[in-house]
């Protein structure tokens, strides 16, 4: 208390302060930036390339040379479970920008549009909700080769919504309050209020939802390309992987465990950096749990 | 009443429409035709087969055609299943579906609630942590690792069920296991949150000052409330549980809806695309529907907007 109460800190710094409070989402914190840094680095330290097959070798286990193992066709694994991880958290990151910037400036829009307008676009939103989108997905993939930068756009098109009606929430709330009448009155531009006030009002829930928004991403990528309509091999991505590997598990186990082991604890990091974003961005939700 | 249901049929109508159109599109953009696989086919045999299905008309002839089909619910042919009706595809595929989504629907709502219930009445205790690192864990664990792991574990090594395929009634339990524990722990997590917050309020200090037993203050007046956002997270869950289940029927071999969807993009079948569509969008609505009214039921407070 005395720290805190003596300098005044921005809201953002005290979110970063509770969040550091709990020792969890610190660690879920840093092995995401160690899990990043070794599937950027790891695969041009390796001495083999991702495809690279002996079909002398086929499946092995750890071994001193294969550190993670082979695959069926004899190529290291734990080279392409990093290349994959280059592949699944590149597809996480810019499929949730993608959606993250179509959902705030759809929800923008329509909590400053009010009245009819926000009531139509809202309507589009619920409509838009009872979509089987997974059967868009799975035809926009046959329909385009499944070219890799579409899976960003396709991913991205569907998860936006809950995105516009936090930011339309938060928008509605902010847009009659005194700070922003008082912009008004001083003679501030629309572009002004929506930039300098609305916009860094709306980025807390924005990372918050964002990153709730990760690991569902990563997870829709995986599925599509389990199913085969995805990543294309011999390129990996942790959804091929774990396809590969199911198909062999009888024989070969941890070609499905340790592409496993990687997704889900990223996926378990993933989900405990946003529990712990929220708490710390919103102390109401924290106090409830 | 009548007004939200009458409100809640036309957006139903509205999203079907879409359905119908956006699938249409993106069926008519599919590379090749559903005829061009046949080899060694005179033109005039091409063209006659065209003619057959229709797609030597314009495209707002066809998507006419396809809306006709729809609003008087005689359901075309499919393309690449020659001789079967889309309706008739439907109906042998969804048994399979339905009968995996409802059984882990029924899974993880009798798992997650008690677990969840548990944790809530012992906060911050050992046992309320071990509950939701179980839930977390459950959360992290999508369905293409649970299910393999499941079928290896339960079908290969302990050989209690079938390891694929949809021959006897037990084939139901593994699927159904895999996605139920996945939505359990969601649902377990929602049900501690939400129990929490609804005994700390003040008509659960009413019910206990009044000498009501902790059994009837938890199970009579907390839990119904606390269901509330159970039963909203039951509306996505719903279409949650048709992705998930596309996964689950390609591990374990199930002839279910799905796999259906995933063979007629990929031959290029737009009728059964489309049928297959609509029927996924009739059952989301109508299970958002359905969410609705009940939660109007159980909490008096909210009213049915129209």
């Amino acid at each position: 208390m005395s720290d805190s109460s003596r300098q005044s800190l921005s809201p953002m710094q005290a979110a970063w302060k509770r969040f550091c409070r709990h020792r969890i989402n610190l660690i879920a914190f840093w092995f995401l930036i160690a899990l990043v840094a070794v599937c950027l680095i790891g695969p041009s330290l390796s001495p083999y390339a991702q495809d690279a097959q002996d079909l002398e070798l086929k499946a092995t286990n750890i071994s001193p040379q294969h550190w993670l193992g082979t695959d069926t066709l004899g190529r290291d694994m734990l080279t392409r479970v990093l290349k994959g991880g280059q592949v699944s958290l590149a597809v996480g990151l810019l499929a949730t920008f993608v959606a993250a910037c179509i959902g705030v400036t759809y929800g923008l829009i329509s909590g400053l549009a009010g009245g009819r307008i926000d009531a139509v676009m809202m309507r589009v939103v619920d409509i838009l909700y009872a979509f089987p989108f997974i059967n868009f997905v799975i035809l926009l993939m046959v329909v385009f080769g499944r070219h890799f930068w579409l899976i960003f756009i396709a991913i991205g098109a569907v998860e936006w919504l809950t995105m516009a009606r936090v930011v339309r929430g938060q928008v509605l709330a902010l847009k009659n309050l005194e700070f922003v009448t008082a912009a008004k009155a001083s003679g501030a531009g629309f572009w002004h209020i929506v930039l300098k006030h609305l916009l860094p009002n709306v980025i807390g829930p924005v990372i918050i939802y964002a990153s709730l928004t990760v690991p569902g991403v990563m997870l829709l990528e995986a599925t599509l390309s389990f199913l085969g309509l995805g990543i294309q091999p011999p390129n990996a991505s942790w959804g091929v992987l774990l396809g590969d590997g199911s198909q062999v598990m009888q024989t070969y186990p941890w070609l499905l465990l340790y592409p496993g082991l990687f997704f889900s604890s990223t996926l378990l990091a993933l989900n405990i950096l946003g529990d712990g974003l929220r708490d710390a961005f919103d102390p109401k939700s924290a106090a409830q749990e | 009443m009548i007004r939200f249901l009458l409100n809640r049929f036309v957006q139903g109508l509205v999203v079907i429409l879409a359905v119908i159109t956006i699938t249409f599109a993106l069926s008519r953009l599919l590379p090749g035709g559903p005829i061009q696989s046949e080899k060694n086919t005179s033109p005039e045999a091409i063209a006659a087969q065209r003619a057959y299905l229709g797609l030597d008309k314009p495209w707002y002839a066809q998507l006419g055609l396809q809306i006709a089909h729809y609003a008087m619910l005689d359901l075309p042919e499919s393309f690449h299943f020659k001789g079967r009706g889309v309706d008739e595809i439907i109906a042998s595929g969804f048994p399979v579906s339905g009968a995996v989504g409802l059984t882990a629907l029924a899974i993880a709502l009798g798992l997650g609630v008690p677990l969840g219930a548990f944790a809530a009445l012992r906060p911050n205790t050992l046992e309320d942590r071990a509950s939701m690192l179980a839930a977390t864990l459950g959360i992290c664990t999508p369905s293409m690792i649970l299910g393999p792991v499941i079928a290896m574990l339960l079908g290969l090594k302990l050989r209690w069920f079938n390891a694929s395929g949809w021959f006897d009634p037990s084939d139901v339990v593994m699927p159904a296991l895999t996605l139920g524990i996945i939505y359990s722990a969601q649902i377990a997590r929602l049900t501690r949150g939400s129990l929490r917050e609804t005994l700390s309020q003040e008509f659960v200090r009413t019910a206990r000052a009044k000498g009501a037993s902790e059994t009837s203050v938890v199970f009579l007046h907390a839990l119904k409330l606390a269901c509330l956002p159970v039963l909203n997270f039951l509306g996505p869950a719903a279409a949650g549980l048709l992705t998930g289940s596309i996964v689950v029927e390609s591990v374990f071999q199930l002839p279910g809806l799905g796999q259906f969807f995933i063979a007629s993009a990929i031959n290029r079948d737009m009728n059964l695309a489309i049928g297959i569509s609509v029927f996924y969008a009739t059952l989301i609505v109508g299970f958002n529907l359905l969410v609705d009214i009940l939660q109007a039921w159980l909490n008096p407070r909210i009213r049915l907007h129209a």
